[in-house]
């Protein structure tokens, strides 16, 4: 369990980050937290040979307000996060999920744009930014693009991502007055990848979406309007076309019930919560 | 003589001697340890099927790949060893390393030898196998069907052993009794998982032909015979050491010898030192599992519950080798079958089975978790058919007080105990009363809540002879008897007057050091710090026998008793001393704070350090019939400790500890997921040495019995490829996981062992299992038939059981499979792809190399070898995960320009895959849709460390081909899963239907 040989650019400047990148084209990959990438190295999953560190470049470290935006740099450790002390009143969404992903040790190391990147589909982050309708800003060398969620997650630990591109940040929508959030999650032990992740978002006029982790090759969202009267129903309409699937942890049966009886819970607990 | 005025250490929860240098980093493990100038680092190549023959393996590339001092194939080692010994008469070889067939996932196929052990791996990663898979079985039932797949040629069969037993009269029992009441139980595959994994360092000294390892191996070591005899060597020839620390084994570093050999091999070959590292995934695939197990019991029961007869059909999957001590998980129960009740009449039948699974081996519990699932199963099952009371049913049947010792059916003599007197405590003491009244609030309330119980004997120092049962009386009396279990100590005193201690118990942490220092600080009247203990064993230097070593909970009861029959011996000669110098009768010696001195007078007396050392400084001085008290080593086997009876009677351990174990647990009504509400457990484990260490023992059976009944299980595919090789696939109990039970004591002192003591360290891996399994069917269901019940019990088991059946989906949902179980199932899937081209246009696309060699994302070439077959070289994966495979592809049903299937085996560094698909072309008017459907199956390390992830990866890497050949055609949207996912989204959120 060593990795392949590869080389290691520390970069301290995104213009070094993005030429390295560039040069490296589709061998080279970013590392920052490295709490998905180095297990995938030392099993030679993963075999880039130029490994790009940016975790020294100082503005990708920063958690910024911009507005009605959250912008997280792609250096920003997901403790750093879960540890800011505006978390809960800009994103309680974010707060109630983040005690999921992992463990404090891993949330130590690993990064909120990493987990983005890494695109696992039970991952808990890039289901809050989906379920907020957040953005990403991808750069490379002459270039830098703003893509929505809904767009970057392409597939199972497939995004919009290009050989040469690097997330420099993702921008999450604050909280808005007046709207319930809500998280909840089944794993096998504390800490474990999803089985199923339910986060909820209930607006003043009554609508509310479920957007769901675990199940689908990516998360995936129902809208419900405020003249909903048959929730249970298209709850259940969502859980079988979300087509679930079995593996070692869980039956795609399982994964059913809980997207209806957990997805239930949180739209309730969203609902109940708005202020 | 008195032993000691002050207050006596043992029994006492005296802080550990371990853990300073283990809490702050300054264990020895075996990776700490200094190795030779020059050591060379060995990485393996391991199989990735579960059954294949080895066509060829080409290691040219690896040979000359940098920094590499050897490649070393299965066939290159077979010219320095023999076959390892099988522990039962059968025709089968039995290799440490493949030779001309893979059994199991992992299986070592070839070692390489470099000088670190990075460019090891690089080099392993360039030699090349050439498999030809072969259908697999690992279902130990069905390994036993006429038509199943074979491992071992020269067996004939997968059935390695069989053997049927019977003890009283067991039919005229079951003839005669009113109720005849069975069950039928699977146990899984689980391992207690150390933290530590296993390594070696190993030389060869070819002017002696002596080997030298290192291993952090924990016995018996009656495998050291095993490992020289394999490696052609006296057993002078064969020094084995290890390291003072070990991280955890449970039973598990047993099974390091094969890797002994191996490295000793490689050391040979190389021409210079080696060492061998085992990573997490080789530990999980690899290392050893415990065993499955498939069970009939059924009892013979009167109308009051109680038990006359019991009839056993044990069928054990030992894996693909019976590697040494196997078949012992399954024999050694064999005295104790009848658990804590005294049942007169037995019928066993015994079957062991070979299958593509990694080897068995010790295992915390070794064989006990089996037997009592399957025993206490069928308690419960007793109490719900008569409609008793399940205390009742236990009670009536309990071995009584009065009894013991007590010869059971099987041949045990169950050495002490008040099995009612226990239980009755636990139920007073542990609160039951409560806990039935949280039962019936909860029923009240409309929750399931269940309350389960077990009752266990807990064998410990196994009989070394015990194994032998599995051969014949007739075998047997061939063979010569097998019998005992020698414990081994010395004490020892030095010229300055300081005890030393060293036993062959080989710790993994368990405090061995700390209990020996306290019974030899007793016996000569000194603080705990002036005792120095060694338990780490170098069989060139140490006193050691075939019983040595860590398992079968032997330290406290045998261990600690040599120790102190050795310090005794010690002292009385050191009274003797004393009483010739102090002029004194050496019945009135008294040994207390360092000194000696007499009983009744305490101004007369010398330190404990002078009296000592004399037979260093003055022996001419020393009393005439002391001899020297310089070294006292004791080798002690318990005489109850007989060889099996020509009426296969056998006492397979000298000590049985008695528990009783009850727990509450609720399922959620919503998630279906199981919590331990309550957990009440009472040992009898005879006379406790250090309480917070016994504690520490059960807290620790009971931590991994609880990942054994919740989370554990070593998954296979049917096609013998290996799911759970992460720890995020097997997973572990942590401290979150873990409730702290309620632990209570009741001692009835052991009269077979020095000291009282009985062993400990295994019950709970065999009481909480099905403990927790039985509050789980109470909870399902409270009376009548309970469900069966297998481990480990997820939520996702449960949820049927309580949601009952499933609403259906208005609209019919496509490709949706819904018949896998966990562990192996092949992954299907289905796409679309529309392209701007005509149908004959795809169609010839398809069939053509050179559009196939430019569409394919990362391919590196495709070679058209005749006009439906093809071989391609391709980089696939998703993400960062990518592999380099090389294909062959065969077309066939074709149906010109409408629709082909392509039929493929793929081959790479990080596993194979074998699929078939079948793709359609239909006309749209302005252009083609492409449809596809496929199943495939993937083994080897992906399927080892990514089973979470297969099947969206396999989506993935097909939808890529197809998009591409979209791209190449001229654009045309894509219409992936995704996007149609998210149109059948969107009318669900419209409202349904559209």
């Amino acid at each position: 369990m060593k990795p392949a040989p590869f080389d290691y650019v520390a970069a301290t400047d995104l213009s070094e980050a993005l030429d390295a990148l560039h040069d490296g084209g589709s061998d080279a990959r970013v590392i920052a937290g490295g709490q998905s990438l180095v297990p995938m190295l030392n099993m030679r999953l993963a075999r880039p040979t130029t490994l790009v560190d940016i975790t020294r470049i100082p503005e990708l470290s920063r958690i910024e307000a911009k507005g009605d935006q959250i912008v997280i740099g792609a250096a920003v450790r997901q403790a750093t996060l879960e540890s800011w002390p505006d978390l809960a009143d800009r994103l309680p969404l974010v707060r109630a999920a983040i005690p999921w992903v992992g463990h404090t040790q891993l949330r130590n190391r690993g990064t909120v744009c990493g987990s983005v990147a890494h695109a696992d589909p039970s991952a808990e982050l890039p289901l809050c930014l989906l379920a907020l309708g957040g953005t990403v800003t991808l750069r490379r060398r002459r270039k830098t693009r703003t893509v929505a969620a809904r767009d970057f997650f392409q597939g199972m630990m497939s995004t919009d991502l290009t050989p040469g591109e690097m997330i420099t940040s993702v921008s999450i929508p604050a909280r808005k007055q007046g709207t319930g959030y809500a998280f909840r999650e089944v794993a096998r032990r504390h800490g474990d990848f999803a089985i199923v992740a339910c986060a909820a978002i209930a607006r003043p006029d009554g609508s509310s979406a479920l957007t769901v982790g675990g199940v689908a090759d990516t998360p995936q969202t129902l809208d419900l309007p405020a003249d909903t009267t048959d929730r249970d129903d298209r709850l259940n309409e969502f859980a079988w076309h979300l087509q679930a699937r079995d593996d070692l942890h869980a039956t795609a049966r399982y994964r059913r019930d809980l997207v209806r009886r957990l997805g239930r819970t949180t739209l309730k607990e969203a609902l109940s919560c708005r202020d | 003589m008195k032993d000691t005025a002050t207050e006596p250490l043992l029994g006492r929860s005296v802080e550990r001697i371990e853990d300073a240098a283990l809490v702050s980093g300054r264990g020895q493990f075996i990776d700490d340890l200094p190795v030779a100038t020059g050591t060379l680092a060995v990485a393996f190549v391991r199989a990735p099927h579960g059954h294949a023959d080895i066509k060829s393996v080409d290691v040219t590339a690896a040979t000359r790949a940098p920094g590499v001092a050897a490649v070393i194939t299965g066939q290159d080692v077979t010219r320095y060893i023999r076959s390892m010994t099988v522990g039962v008469k059968a025709n089968v070889e039995c290799w440490p390393i493949a030779v001309d067939r893979v059994r199991y996932v992992g299986e070592p196929v070839a070692m390489v030898v470099a000088t670190d052990r990075y460019l090891a791996e690089d080099a392993a990663d360039l030699v090349e196998v050439d498999y030809s898979p072969l259908t697999a079985v690992v279902d130990p039932v069905r390994a036993l069907a006429d038509d199943a797949p074979v491992l071992h040629q020269s067996l004939g069969s997968n059935l390695i052993n069989e053997r049927r037993f019977r003890y009283g009269d067991p039919e005229t029992a079951f003839d005669a009794a009113p109720h005849r009441i069975g069950i039928d139980v699977t146990y899984p595959r689980s391992a207690c998982t150390p933290i530590e994994t296993y390594g070696v360092i190993a030389r060869y000294e070819p002017g002696e032909d002596a080997y030298d390892i290192t291993a952090n191996f924990q016995g018996p070591f009656s495998i050291h015979a095993v490992v020289a005899r394999s490696l052609q060597v006296p057993g002078n020839r064969l020094r084995l050491r290890t390291p003072p620390d070990s991280g955890g084994s449970f039973g598990v570093k047993q099974g390091v010898f094969p890797y002994m050999i191996l490295a000793g091999v490689a050391a040979r070959i190389a021409g210079a030192p080696v060492k061998w590292i085992e990573d997490r995934l080789e530990h999980l695939s690899a290392s050893v599992s415990a065993t499955n197990r498939q069970t009939r019991i059924e009892a013979a029961v009167e109308a009051d519950g109680r038990i006359t007869a019991l009839d056993w059909d044990q069928i054990e999957d030992c894996g693909a080798h019976l590697r040494a001590p196997e078949p012992a998980t399954l024999y050694r129960m064999h005295g104790n079958m009848t658990g804590a009740y005294d049942i007169a009449n037995v019928a066993i039948r015994n079957r062991v089975v070979l299958t593509n699974k990694t080897p068995t081996g010790l295992n915390r519990g070794f064989g006990g978790p089996q037997i009592y699932f399957a025993l206490e199963r069928l308690m419960d099952t007793i109490a719900r058919q008569l409609g008793l009371d399940r205390l009742d049913v236990i009670r009536r049947n309990l071995v009584p007080a009065d009894a013991f010792p007590y010869r059971t059916a099987t041949g045990a003599l169950l050495d002490s105990g008040d099995y009612a007197a226990a239980m009755a405590r636990a139920v007073d003491e542990g609160g039951l009363a409560e806990l039935y009244a949280r039962r019936d609030t909860a029923r009240a309330e409309g929750r399931r809540y269940g309350i389960g119980f077990a009752c266990v004997v807990e064998p410990s120092v196994s009989n070394m002879g015990y194994i032998t049962t599995v051969l014949s009386s007739e075998e047997r009396a061939k063979a010569g008897p097998k019998n005992g279990a020698q414990a081994t100590a010395t004490v020892a005193i030095d010229p300055l007057g300081s005890v030393t201690v060293k036993v062959a118990s080989v710790p993994q942490g368990q405090g061995h050091r700390t209990v020996l220092a306290q019974v030899v600080a007793d016996k000569f009247g000194l603080p705990l710090d002036a005792v120095r203990v060694l338990a780490d064993v170098d069989t060139m230097r140490d006193a050691w026998s075939i019983a040595s070593g860590n398992y079968a909970s032997r330290f406290a009861p045998a261990v600690a008793g040599a120790t102190e029959i050795a310090a005794t011996r010690l002292r009385d000669k050191l009274a003797k001393v004393a009483a010739s110098q102090l002029n004194i009768s050496a019945s009135d010696v008294t040994f207390d704070a360092g000194r000696i001195g007499a009983a009744q007078n305490p101004d007369n007396s010398l330190s404990f350090a002078r009296v000592a050392a004399t037979a260093h400084w003055s022996p001419g001085t020393l009393p005439d019939d002391v001899g020297q008290t310089l070294r006292e080593t004791v080798f002690w086997t318990p005489p109850e400790l007989e060889a099996p009876t020509a009426q296969d009677g056998i006492n397979s351990s000298l000590c049985h500890g008695f528990i009783f174990d009850f727990c509450g647990i609720e399922i959620d009504p919503d998630t279906a997921e199981p919590r331990i509400d309550r957990y009440v457990t009472m040992h009898d484990c005879g006379r406790i040495l250090h309480p917070a260490m016994v504690d520490g023992q059960v807290r620790g059976g009971f931590a991994q019995a609880v990942g054994a009944a919740f989370l554990e299980e070593y998954a296979y595919g049917e096609d013998g490829s290996f799911r759970s090789g992460t720890l995020a696939d097997y997973l572990l109990p942590t401290v979150m996981e873990v409730p702290e039970p309620v632990i209570l004591h009741h001692e009835t002192p052991s009269p077979f062992t020095p000291l009282g003591a009985k062993g400990v360290g295994e019950g709970n891996c065999m009481s909480t299992p099905v403990c927790i399994a039985n509050a789980v069917a109470d909870a399902l269901a409270p009376e009548g038939d309970a469900p069966d019940i297998v481990l480990p019990v997820t939520a996702a088991k449960l949820a049927p059981l309580i949601h009952g059946e499933e609403p259906e989906p208005k609209e019919p949902v496509p490709e949706t499979k819904a018949e896998a179980t966990s562990g192996g199932r092949k992954l299907t899937g289905e796409g679309r792809a529309l392209v701007q081209a005509s149908r004959e246009d795809v169609w010839k696309m398809l069939l053509d190399p050179a559009t196939l060699d430019a569409i394919i994302p990362g391919s590196h070439g495709v070679q058209k070898v005749d006009e439906t077959r093809f071989k391609a070289d391709v980089t696939l994966g998703v993400g960062p995960v990518r592999g380099r495979y090389k294909a062959d592809i065969e077309l066939s049903d074709l149906d010109p320009p409408n629709a082909v299937t392509l039929s493929g085996q793929a081959v790479g560094a990080l596993g194979t895959g074998g699929g078939h698909g079948r793709v359609t072309l239909t006309d749209t008017g302005d252009g083609t849709e492409i449809a596809y459907r496929y199943e495939a199956e993937i083994s080897g390390k992906v399927a080892s460390v990514g089973g979470r992830l297969l099947d969206g990866a396999a989506k993935v890497v097909i939808g890529e081909f197809f998009r591409a050949l979209a791209r190449h055609c001229g654009g045309g949207a894509g219409n992936g899963p995704i996007a149609r996912l998210r149109e059948l989204l969107n009318r669900i959120a419209k409202g349904g239907r559209t």
